[in-house]
């Protein structure tokens, strides 16, 4: 059996030259080069076949059944439930594009985009400033350098809720930290997660302080593959700190930058933790993202409403799709090999 | 099957003496005989580090009456609780056999068909007994889903002392309400009123004191936008705009309870259920500082809202004998009384009135006409989904994000959407 195989690998080899040769002999191609694979790379078939089955029941079915879901009016009521000896059936029904259509056209799902693009845009933005900054002091010769490597990754390393807690109770109007500091000082208190602005404000700042970390390790590991003679070639040039900066670090760290600027995009967009965690989408819907808001039709309200809460899903996706597509398409008209 | 608690405990003695094998470990069902077996998960809501601990007592004692069940006390946040049944009885798996459930909840669970009919079991033995006003949530499509376990209100809670220092009365309207919390101010430098803006039960006194409400299920129109709405979103913002509240939008509850704990608010709006956890606070020493009075009236008048616990049996309880004799004890008179005792908690109950317990107790004595002439809700399914849409619209109008008129027609079309064909 295994020579037998093993003979069968030898010929997939020759794959191309067989595949011509079917072709000149005029059978219908499909099904005999359906039955040829089979037979030929059957072995093959079965290795990947765990692969296949778990990542279809883990991911395709869920994303299968969630495009179904939007494209019904399925709610709390309608869903097919077994209670003890209760059984009752599902008797939701097939609605189209509707919920779609509600959802582009009402002012929540846009009102809501709105803020979820100022939010993504914001932290990234600002996380990866930081950490490029953080990263070029740490990768000079200091004294101390591991310690504060340390420190500075200290956020990451913490549980996400761990930390969103702690700055809950820093942010605590009355009886937190930082209200305790300003009053010390003889400020006022700010309503830090309840004021729609201030809230805004909370949020970005927590979540720049769980993503730092990631940037800056990302960027010195970047930083620290920049060969040391570019520098000291542009130093001998008399180039200006900015100059090097803007010449060598710069285009250096592209590979780096593009891809952890796509991934923490992808990350802040459904940042749910942080915003969930901290405000709970408050005070009254300021901070509410996309995915908070698809948590909330799916799990806060009553009835649940399980059918606008897939839409908002799959809108989220088709727009993380769009974006990535996007951004690869830009890179690649910069040169960029992706 | 059983006449009461005694008789099953004796029965269950003489069935296990009869048969002195105790063969009956299986867990689930009772025996024909009427001895209960078995677990009996409890899901408890009441405030942690207060009520909770007596509860879980009583609820332990069961297990005396009827020594082969066991009872697993399981406090869950109230803030949790709806959210969580829900998710464990849609899975048909973990949810617990008896859960506390809010009057709002009860008509809501029973409608999706999580709640196991009570009529007929040993759980509704006494249901004569039971308060109209109490009972009024448990039923259902003409069955009862739950037995009312208790029954509060809200009113005003106030600190004599800083009332004292600042030489003001309990204010009777929200006229007065103003006044002295501005005399508070001037005088002592403390905040007069906590307003949970996080909360949307917290609106409701202000609501119905303007002769407004929600919705009105007899005509089945939805009333909250109203000019009594908007009045009531009005004088709610204007509380917070012009200092004689303070209010916010997260951790309301904890922050509400620990500023008046402490002093440094004179007066919140809460009910009977906090009473145990205020007088655990440093200002509330001497018990006789914490006094309570009827809410402020609005233009209209008085308007507490009517609120309590019952308690429901999970559908698919693998247990349901045991859950109905659970139940049946943790409202019986004798519990009913003890938690009148020590926590201050109004009993469903006619005859727990009449109790001693009942009787010394001074909140309860208090509460007790308050509740009658609180403002019911409609029990209709739909009862819980109305808090929803409301709190975002009330806390956008205490954070300065929306106008009064907005927010009560803001809730008003969402009310409309979810109670179909309704005006």
């Amino acid at each position: 059996m295994a020579v037998h195989t093993s003979q069968s690998v030898a010929k997939a080899a020759g794959d191309d030259v067989a595949r011509g040769r079917s072709r000149g002999t005029g059978n219908p191609p499909p099904p005999s080069r359906l039955r040829r694979a089979m037979s030929v790379h059957w072995y093959a078939w079965v290795m990947v076949a765990p692969v296949v089955i778990v990542i279809g029941v883990i991911i395709g079915y869920p994303l299968v059944r969630g495009v179904y879901l939007s494209l019904t009016n399925a709610n709390e009521r309608n869903v097919a439930r077994s209670i003890g000896v209760n059984e009752l059936p599902a008797t939701y029904e097939f609605v189209g594009v509707d919920n779609y259509v509600d959802a582009l056209t009402g002012t929540q799902f846009l009102g809501t985009l709105g803020w979820t693009l100022v939010w993504t845009v914001s932290c990234v933005g600002i996380t990866f400033c930081l950490g490029m900054g953080l990263a070029n002091i740490l990768n000079r010769r200091i004294a101390g350098r591991s310690a504060y490597r340390m420190a500075l990754i200290l956020p990451w390393a913490i549980p996400g809720f761990v930390s969103v807690f702690a700055w809950r109770f820093l942010y605590n109007e009355d009886r937190g930290l930082l209200n305790k500091v300003l009053g010390g000082a003889g400020i006022d208190g700010i309503p830090w997660l309840n004021d729609p602005t201030w809230a805004k404000f909370s949020v970005i700042a927590v979540n720049v302080w769980l993503g730092v970390p990631f940037m800056m390790v990302a960027l010195l590991g970047g930083l620290q593959s920049i060969p040391s003679e570019q520098y000291e070639a542009a130093e001998m040039d008399g180039a200006t700190a900015w100059q090097r900066f803007r010449h060598i670090t710069l285009p250096g760290l592209r590979p780096v930058s593009t891809t952890v600027i796509l991934l923490s995009t992808i990350w802040t967009f459904n940042m749910f933790p942080v915003i969930f965690l901290l405000t709970r989408g408050g005070p009254g819907e300021a901070t509410q993202i996309l995915v908070t808001q698809a948590y909330k039709f799916s799990f806060e309200i009553s009835p649940r409403d399980f059918a606008q809460s897939s839409t908002w899903g799959v809108l989220i996706l088709v727009l993380l799709m769009l974006f990535a597509m996007v951004y690869r398409r830009v890179l690649r008209t910069q040169g960029d090999n992706w | 099957m059983r006449r009461g608690i005694t008789a099953t405990a004796l029965v269950a003695a003489l069935a296990l003496a009869a048969t002195a094998c105790g063969s009956d470990d299986e867990s689930g069902g009772s025996k024909s005989s009427g001895e209960l077996s078995g677990t009996v998960t409890w899901w408890d809501t009441s405030t942690v580090g207060s009520e909770d601990k007596v509860f879980k007592k009583i609820a332990e004692g069961f297990e005396k009456k009827h020594p082969k069940v066991d009872v697993k006390y399981v406090n869950v946040p109230f803030g949790e609780a709806q959210n969580k049944f829900k998710n464990a009885a849609q899975a048909g798996a973990g949810a617990p056999d008896v859960i506390r459930s809010e009057v709002a909840w009860t008509p809501e669970f029973a409608d999706l068909g999580y709640l196991a009919p009570l009529d007929g079991t040993s759980a509704l033995k006494d249901e004569d007994d039971f308060l109209e006003q109490a009972a009024a949530s448990t039923e259902y499509n003409g069955k009862t889903y739950a037995v009312p376990q208790v029954i509060d209100s809200m009113g005003i809670f106030y600190n004599k002392k800083i009332f004292a220092d600042a030489g003001v009365e309990v204010p009777k309207n929200i006229g007065d309400l103003k006044t002295v919390s501005k005399t508070i101010k001037e005088k002592t430098g403390k905040t007069g009123l906590y307003l949970r803006g996080d909360d949307a039960y917290w609106f409701l006194s202000f609501l119905y004191g303007e002769g407004g409400d929600l919705v009105d299920a007899s005509s089945k129109t939805v009333t909250v936008d109203e000019p009594e709405g908007v009045k009531a979103f009005k004088t709610v913002k204007e509380l917070v705009d012009s200092g004689a509240a303070k209010t916010d939008a997260t951790d309301g509850w904890e922050n509400m309870q620990s500023s008046f704990k402490d002093g440094k608010v004179a007066m919140m709006i809460n009910g009977p259920w906090a009473v145990a956890d205020t007088l655990t606070g440093k200002e509330f020493t001497d018990k006789a500082n914490l006094g309570i009075s009827p809410v402020p009236a609005g233009s209209a008048g008085q308007g507490a809202p009517q609120g309590g616990h019952n308690l429901a049996v999970y559908a698919g309880s693998k247990n349901l004998e045991a859950s109905y004799a659970f139940v049946e004890y943790m409202t019986s008179v004798e519990t009913q009384a003890q938690t009148a005792g020590e926590l201050n908690l109004l009993p469903t109950r006619t005859s727990a009135y009449s109790k001693q317990e009942a009787a010394d107790s001074e909140i309860v004595q208090f509460f007790k006409p308050v509740v009658e002439t609180a403002v019911e809700r409609p029990w209709i399914p739909e009862t819980g989904s109305l808090f929803a849409p409301l709190v975002t619209e009330y806390t956008k109008v205490l954070t300065g994000q929306t106008t009064p008129e907005k927010a009560a027609s803001t809730t008003g079309d969402s009310y409309r959407k979810l109670l179909e064909g309704w005006k």
